[in-house]
């Protein structure tokens, strides 16, 4: 096994486009990921995250742009050279060798031993809970299967640099919060720098010691999961992470305010020619004594109330109009206090939990 | 007792009538094939088994074991399908491959190119041949006006020009199939290979290669099969030097009027073509090959 660290690549990348005609797949991008680091690309769908993955590994050659392993320049490298670990979006597992062989593969290319070839093998089988799978054929495996036969493929040759590209969208949800602790587990492990694909905000924040926030071709916000949810960037970020309701507001000098109402907050708001305030639902809280001292009070009209099993959801429409969504707990004797359609309520935001974005459509 | 399952038999019923179906509506096709196949070869067996007098006899078989004329030429019939064969896995292979990689619009232009023999008749493609081989050919003028030989080469009447021409005409049964099984393999298998640490050349090989063996299998085969039973080209281009079964079944039939004999040939190259085709279906396991998939 080899030692943390000292093997991790920090990968660099910088003003890497990438056209296809008019569309920018990629568009001035730069991102640097640490030794180590568990990166996060998340984005729509079409916003280029394989592309950007398919770049790193080599397999699309960018317009322009630099990409540095560690101090020396890969852009040019071929794919075989590059020597990082990958998964694909399609698995490419091959169909006329077995699930041992496809594990095997690169340790043969490796030139190991045959019987330390079989160890690694099914330990890295027993990794993704598929020992014993070994003389599988691919095509008798279920699709989670065989994401996970990829996953050991790209593994088991322990690389220094891992790119997934949704390594695990095919599992079950019981099997993906497993899986998603071996991943962990694994890169503590294994320390290898890793650049992560996914569709699923929850998997992100879990898993990532930082998330890159991808909109057609360009990155709009890089932060840990914890930053980029408090304080997004902008709207884009602030609307693909989590729910949330954006209220305009108006600054003058140092105040904003809502509807002719001032504002109590603490974060400062950026410095942008128009702030929205972000509202999002678990933030905001049902107050039942009416207006509160020191924080933002909202009017509203409850118009749906809807029970979750494990919270509830109020829909609220507030007075100029605007509808907000309000998630509560069922605690005690929440539930049996909640509103009945029709009725006038009051919605409370704290000032650590007023957040001020900037509010220009990006 | 236990209640019967709900519907089994109407379901039982609906999986009957569909079988019904199915044969109702092939039974024209399987009549065809019986007219038209199993009658004739079954006439053909029966002939092959008719002596010169009209009686029930062997001498027809036997005359193919004792002749050594007979064992030369099944020898011929073999070894040019073989070189042809080979010939057309050395050309087809690489250039279905360069078609299978270029972009669609370019190879499917190439593909026309490939394909527009088929559209010619076969007679006028091998008179081409002999009309550009032969000794004031226009091959044959060209390459020595420019200087790469000095006399006429003999390119034709011979087992040469037998296997230009057969090679040319059995080019595309070779590229069609194995061009399309190139098309069908995922390029990001090969990508993952070189992913994985494979050179290019060993990601073709251990990856590209093994996927498109059906094709390759099958394309060679048929042109195989093709071959052992060919008669214009070897008879216009060989010059009577190259004598394959059929055309001595040819010369049975015309100079010596032996149906019987021209039969026993047609049966005996018949039960060779199922054994290879026999052999070929139990050693290569087509299925597997393919892994399933395709
Ligand atoms: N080979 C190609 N030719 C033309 N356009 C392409 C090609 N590959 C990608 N694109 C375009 O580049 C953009 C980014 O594609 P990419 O596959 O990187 O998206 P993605 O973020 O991975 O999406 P998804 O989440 O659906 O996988 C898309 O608009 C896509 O249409
Ligand atoms: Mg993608």
């Amino acid at each position: 096994m080899r030692s943390q660290d000292s093997d991790a690549l920090p990968i660099s990348i910088r003003g890497v486009t990438k056209t296809y005609g008019a569309v920018h797949a990629l568009d001035d991008v730069s991102l640097e990921v640490k030794s180590g680091e568990f990166i996060t690309l998340l984005g729509p769908s079409g916003s280029g995250k394989t592309t950007l993955l398919m770049v790193i590994a080599g397999f699309t050659r960018p317009d322009c742009g630099s990409l540095k392993f560690g101090e020396r320049e890969v852009i040019r490298t071929p794919p075989h050279l590059r020597d990082l670990g990958m998964t694909f979006q399609s698995y490419a597992l091959f169909p006329h060798m077995s699930v041992a062989g496809n594990v095997a593969y690169p340790l043969k290319l490796r030139k190991l031993q045959k019987a330390e070839i079989a160890e690694r093998v099914e330990k890295a089988l027993e990794t993704v809970q598929l020992g014993g799978y070994g003389d599988r054929r691919i095509t008798q495996l279920s699709g989670g299967q065989k994401q996970r036969v990829a996953l050991a493929r790209s593994i088991v040759f322990e690389p220094r640099i891992l790119l997934m590209d949704e390594p695990l969208s095919a599992l079950d949800k019981k099997l993906r919060d497993q899986m998603q602790i071996e991943l962990r587990h694994l890169h503590e492990k294994l320390g290898m720098t890793t650049v992560y694909v996914t569709h699923d905000q929850r998997e992100a924040l879990t898993m990532s010691d930082r998330i890159a926030v991808v909109n057609k071709g360009r990155i709009m916000q890089l932060a840990s999961p914890r930053e980029l949810y408090e304080r997004p960037a902008n709207r884009f970020v602030a609307d693909f992470i989590g729910d949330s309701t954006f209220l305009p507001v108006e600054r003058s000098g140092e105040q904003v305010s809502y509807g002719g109402m001032p504002l109590k907050f603490v974060q400062a708001p950026p410095d942008t020619p128009t702030l929205a305030l972000m509202v999002r639902p678990e933030r905001i809280v049902l107050s039942s004594e009416g207006p509160r001292e020191g924080a933002n009070n909202f009017a509203a009209t409850a118009v749906e109330v809807v029970y979750q099993g494990d919270s509830y959801l109020l829909h609220a429409r507030l007075d100029d109009g605007t509808l907000i969504a309000l998630r509560g707990g069922v605690r005690g004797a929440s539930l049996s206090a909640l509103p009945n359609v029709g009725d006038k309520v009051t919605l409370t935001l704290a000032p650590e939990d007023t957040v001020l974005i900037d509010g220009s459509e990006a | 007792m236990q209640a019967t399952p709900a519907n089994a038999s109407g379901l039982r019923v609906d999986e009957k009538l569909e079988r019904m179906k199915l044969f109702g509506l092939s039974s024209p096709a399987l009549l065809l094939v019986l007219v038209i196949l199993v009658i004739p070869v079954g006439w053909l067996f029966y002939v092959s088994f008719l002596g010169g007098n009209g009686q029930f006899s062997l001498e027809n078989y036997q005359r193919m074991v004792e002749r050594s004329s007979y064992m030369r030429i099944f020898r011929t019939t073999f070894e040019v399908s073989l070189v042809t064969t080979g010939l057309c896995i050395l050309i087809g292979y690489p250039l279905a491959y360069f078609l299978s990689q270029i972009p669609p619009r370019i190879a499917n232009l190439c593909m026309i190119t490939v394909l527009l023999p088929f559209w010619t008749s076969l007679l006028v493609r091998t008179y081409a041949w002999l009309v550009l081989l032969q000794k004031q050919g226009l091959i044959n003028e060209w390459a020595m006006a420019l200087g790469l030989w000095d006399e006429p080469i003999k390119m034709v009447h011979n087992m040469t020009g037998t296997l230009i021409g057969m090679v040319h005409i059995m080019l595309p049964f070779l590229i069609l199939p194995v061009y399309g099984s190139m098309k069908a393999v995922d390029r990001d298998y090969v990508k993952a290979a070189a992913n994985l640490g494979a050179s290019p050349r060993r990601a073709f090989w251990d990856v590209f290669f093994p996927l498109t063996m059906p094709g390759l299998f099958a394309g060679t085969l048929m042109v195989f099969i093709l071959c052992l039973g060919f008669f214009v080209t070897p008879a216009v281009l060989g010059g009577g030097k190259v004598i394959m079964v059929s055309m001595k079944i040819v010369s049975n039939i015309e100079l010596f009027v032996s149906w019987g004999a021209a039969s026993a040939l047609g049966v005996v190259l018949l039960a060779l073509t199922f054994a290879i085709l026999w052999v070929a279906s139990r050693f290569l396991k087509l299925d597997q090959i393919a892994g399933g998939g395709h």
